[in-house]
């Protein structure tokens, strides 16, 4: 069971108001429970949580370089397991979308396919935020970065979305799930799943952030929700390769989430760009199409 | 303050920086109002909302920045907590 009194994530960290990362963390270790040693590379998370000498942690946690989070899990893994602790204790990776999607990806494809037993989630706000809103391989299709800006020659990140989660299901990963921050008891469960499913498991959180995204930071929630309710993102867990569980929704049209966000605001001034938001209204559905997530 | 490699740091010691000073609007939560389903407590970014003894949910001011977030999901029958403009 998931002991939502379980706090190991403390307050004065320095994360924006209404983040959606730390409401994740929170979220993500009370599913997690006592006893885990969380690894995080470099990322937001990273440096809002931990500046010297003050650290929002209440369990052990330790710092990795951007690229080598999985390999320094592996690491701990083996110690563990050498000194009789696996099981007892587990280890967690916390990291952002740049970190695991990009510069991460060949330690977690070499920690998964030499089956060490940790979980690895992902916070995924879509970008490089900590740095100033860089475009990451999880951008999404169309928004605006500082490295993708929007103009005159441009619409946006003209690239889709990397599906890591598929790659880590063909790595034969026992236990692979997305889910957000937005459904935060799917979420603690999911985790709690995770943890205690032994081999390399993965999930990828979305995590909405309001600098980043361009929105009001009381509604991380609802754009978290809106997402899911359009079909852009969607919450299934696949064990073993067979698809065991999905969020089905009565779908709307991606424009109410596109034009609640600042970074999609090029796709409807001067004009509606009906071409740009076709090509993202035809994302939505191909993610319905091969996820089933419509109600009939 | 000397920086080696391998610095640990006592648990929870960002306790010390007090982010309620970045606040711009202020959390007001109405008990009588207040069903507590405990959503605020769950979903609050900062975790500065702790339940007392009573069942009764308080939030600890010296921390909260002020987002908004539990105030706008706060569920539609009680809307307990409402936002304020700090006075400066």
């Amino acid at each position: 069971m998931v002991d939502r009194k379980l706090e190991n994530f403390d307050c004065g960290h320095r994360a924006c108001g209404g983040c959606g990362a730390s409401a994740a963390v929170r979220m993500i270790l009370k599913g997690a429970g006592e006893n885990t040693i969380v690894v995080s590379p470099t990322g937001c998370l990273e440096v809002f949580s931990t500046p010297y000498p003050e650290t929002a942690w209440k369990t052990p946690w330790i710092h990795s370089l951007f690229e080598n989070a999985s390999a320094l899990a592996s690491g701990i893994e083996a110690s563990l397991k050498k000194q009789g602790r696996l099981g007892k204790e587990k280890i967690l990776v916390i990291g952002g979308d740049g970190a695991t999607v990009d510069i991460g990806t060949l330690c977690i494809s070499g920690a998964f396919e030499r089956g060490h037993d940790f979980t690895y989630i992902c916070y995924d706000n879509e970008a490089y935020m900590n740095t100033g809103i860089q475009r990451s391989g999880a951008t999404p299709y169309d928004a605006d970065t500082t490295t993708s800006p929007a103009g005159a020659c441009s619409t946006g990140n003209n690239r889709p979305k990397k599906d890591l989660p598929q790659i880590l299901v063909a790595h034969g990963s026992p236990y692979v799930a997305t889910a957000t921050m937005a459904y935060p008891m799917d979420l603690m469960k999911k985790v709690e799943k995770a943890m205690n499913t032994p081999g390399p498991c993965y999930i990828q959180v979305h995590a909405p952030c309001c600098t980043g995204w361009g929105f009001d930071s009381a509604k991380t929630m609802e754009i978290g929700r809106m997402a899911v309710e359009c079909g852009l993102w969607v919450n299934y867990e696949i064990e073993n390769g067979e698809l065991v569980s999905q969020k089905k929704v009565k779908r709307v049209p991606v424009d109410a989430y596109l034009q609640a966000q600042k970074r999609f605001r090029h796709l409807f001034r001067p004009e509606r760009n009906e071409a740009e938001i076709a090509k993202i209204q035809a994302i939505a559905d191909k993610n319905a199409k091969k996820y089933g997530i419509d109600i009939e | 303050m000397p920086l080696g490699i391998g610095c640990t740091a006592r648990p929870g010691q960002s306790r010390n920086n007090k982010t309620g000073s970045w606040r711009v609007y202020y959390p007001i939560l109405d008990t009588e109002k207040c069903t507590k389903c405990g959503t605020c407590q769950l979903i609050c970014p900062e975790g500065c909302i702790t339940q007392n003894e009573d069942k009764t949910y308080a939030i600890d001011l010296d921390f909260c920045k002020g987002c908004g977030m539990c105030a706008e999901e706060c569920p539609d029958k009680a809307k307990a907590i409402s936002m304020h403009l700090e006075e400066k």
